[in-house]
């Protein structure tokens, strides 16, 4: 699966996805600006992500832990996820998110 | 307050790497001051994830961030170190006699021939919201913390997010200002319930304004806030009139000054050799995750690791006429009675 994703200068890459592994790490891996301070627990907001509003419906909807650490990211819309709480499936393919300001 | 010592070692980071390191050095005799940004030890442990289990710390199957921190604590107790809590080690310097004296925000100054960096991926500091200028108002009309209460009596203060400060403050503050108001992303908050029910008691009374909104321009000058522009749920923009503005988000990981301290860093972290888990610079050593080298994994466990060796090579430089003599806890009775268990 392939993972489309603007970094913080603007900058477009396309990412292979890995089934099973969050998109955090995808990120992370593929060299974009994510620092996932905690390192995936959901207790930092630091991997925060605007998701496309056309693949935000076909989500996992976010958890009640994830929906509280959301109140601590910065610049938060209506598409905002913490990147660590998505998990690469095949059916996400094409998935396109925007790394958020911090 | 500012405080002057003379110590054999001065650790930066009270995490558990850092805590760990106040051990290996007390079993060789060597005494530790530890300055953490924090208020209290413990590091991420603590800060990020008390409640959140940790599974690889070996013989321990299960503990918390906040176990793991009160369990290294009492394990330190023996070798009694000072801590300097809620201090940024700030800047440091070479004295005339080899040592180094590093100083920390508040004025104290440790003075030791050993530094250990255990700062894991640098300072906790407040996260600041991504609005164009806002760096020109900080520490005038815009703050990440509520120092003195007085400072903000009859302002118009905004506040920003949802958590236990952003409410905490909210409730505390309302009282003494001239008008406060609460800004959040949703009508949602991840706060105590208690705070959450007693903030909507305060906006049914009228004594706090809501409304879910965030902060997107901020308006004045030479720092002094007058308005800001703030966006709703359906994206309407409207002017509001503040003089003090308080964004609530939490804290997030900066390097810091050690940047500045003219260490060769790679990637923001400090390179290392695996024999001694020292810096290029002789007497400044690094452990945990502000270090690299061939192989490095972040793991708790692998600091504890760099940690023994540190204290084994810091030993050479703080007594450099004693021989090191390497114990075992199991069979030593002078081990045993630093511990206090013989």
């Amino acid at each position: 699966m392939k993972i489309h994703a603007t970094d913080r200068n603007g900058k477009a890459h396309e990412l292979e996805g890995r089934d099973g592994w969050t998109v955090m790490e995808i990120l992370r891996d593929g060299g974009l600006d994510v620092s996932a301070e905690c390192g995936g627990a959901c207790a930092c907001a630091t991997c925060h992500v605007y998701v496309a509003q056309e693949w935000y419906d076909k989500l996992t909807p976010p958890s009640e832990a994830e929906i509280d650490m959301l109140d601590m990211a910065l610049a938060v819309e209506p598409t905002s996820r913490l990147s660590c709480q998505l998990t690469c499936t095949p059916e996400l393919d094409g998935l396109t998110v925007t790394v958020a300001p911090e | 307050m500012t405080t002057k010592v003379e110590t054999d070692v001065a650790i930066i980071g009270a995490g558990p790497v850092g805590l760990f390191a106040v051990f290996e050095l007390g079993l060789l005799d060597l005494k530790a001051h530890v300055v953490d940004i924090l208020d209290r030890p413990g590091g991420q442990c603590t800060e990020l994830y008390p409640e959140k289990p940790i599974y690889d710390i070996p013989g321990l199957p299960i503990v918390t961030g906040q176990e793991l921190t009160d369990r290294l604590m009492e394990q330190i107790k023996p070798f009694s170190p000072t801590f300097h809590l809620s201090q940024m080690a700030s800047s440091l310097h070479r004295e005339a006699d080899g040592r180094w004296r590093l100083t920390t925000d508040t004025g104290s100054e440790i003075v030791a021939p050993v530094l250990i960096i255990a700062a894991g991926g640098g300072s906790f500091v407040p996260k600041r919201p991504p609005i164009a200028g806002i760096e020109a108002y900080e520490g005038k009309s815009v703050h990440y913390a509520v120092r003195k209460m007085d400072s903000f009596k009859d302002k118009d203060i905004l506040i920003a997010g949802g958590g236990d400060s952003a409410l905490d403050w909210t409730i505390n503050l309302a009282p003494i200002a001239k008008r406060l108001t609460l800004v959040h992303h949703r009508d949602g908050f991840r706060a105590a319930q208690h705070s959450v029910n007693k903030m909507r008691e305060l906006v049914a009374e009228g004594k706090v304004n809501f409304h879910v909104a965030s902060v997107k321009e901020l308006h004045g000058t030479d720092g002094q806030l007058e308005a800001v522009t703030l966006s709703g749920a359906d994206k309407k923009e409207w002017t509001h009139s503040c003089n003090a503005f308080l964004p609530f988000f939490g804290l997030t990981i900066k390097l810091g000054p050690i940047a500045e301290f003219g260490l060769n860093l790679h990637e923001n972290l400090i390179q290392v050799d695996t024999a001694r888990f020292e810096s290029e610079t002789p007497g400044i050593f690094a452990v945990g995750d502000i270090n690299t080298y061939p192989g490095k994994l972040k793991l708790i466990l692998c600091g504890f690791h760099e940690a023994a060796l540190a204290a084994q090579a810091a030993f050479h430089i703080c007594r450099p006429n004693e021989k090191l003599r390497f114990q075992y806890t199991t069979s030593s009775s002078s081990l045993q009675k630093k511990l206090g268990v013989a």
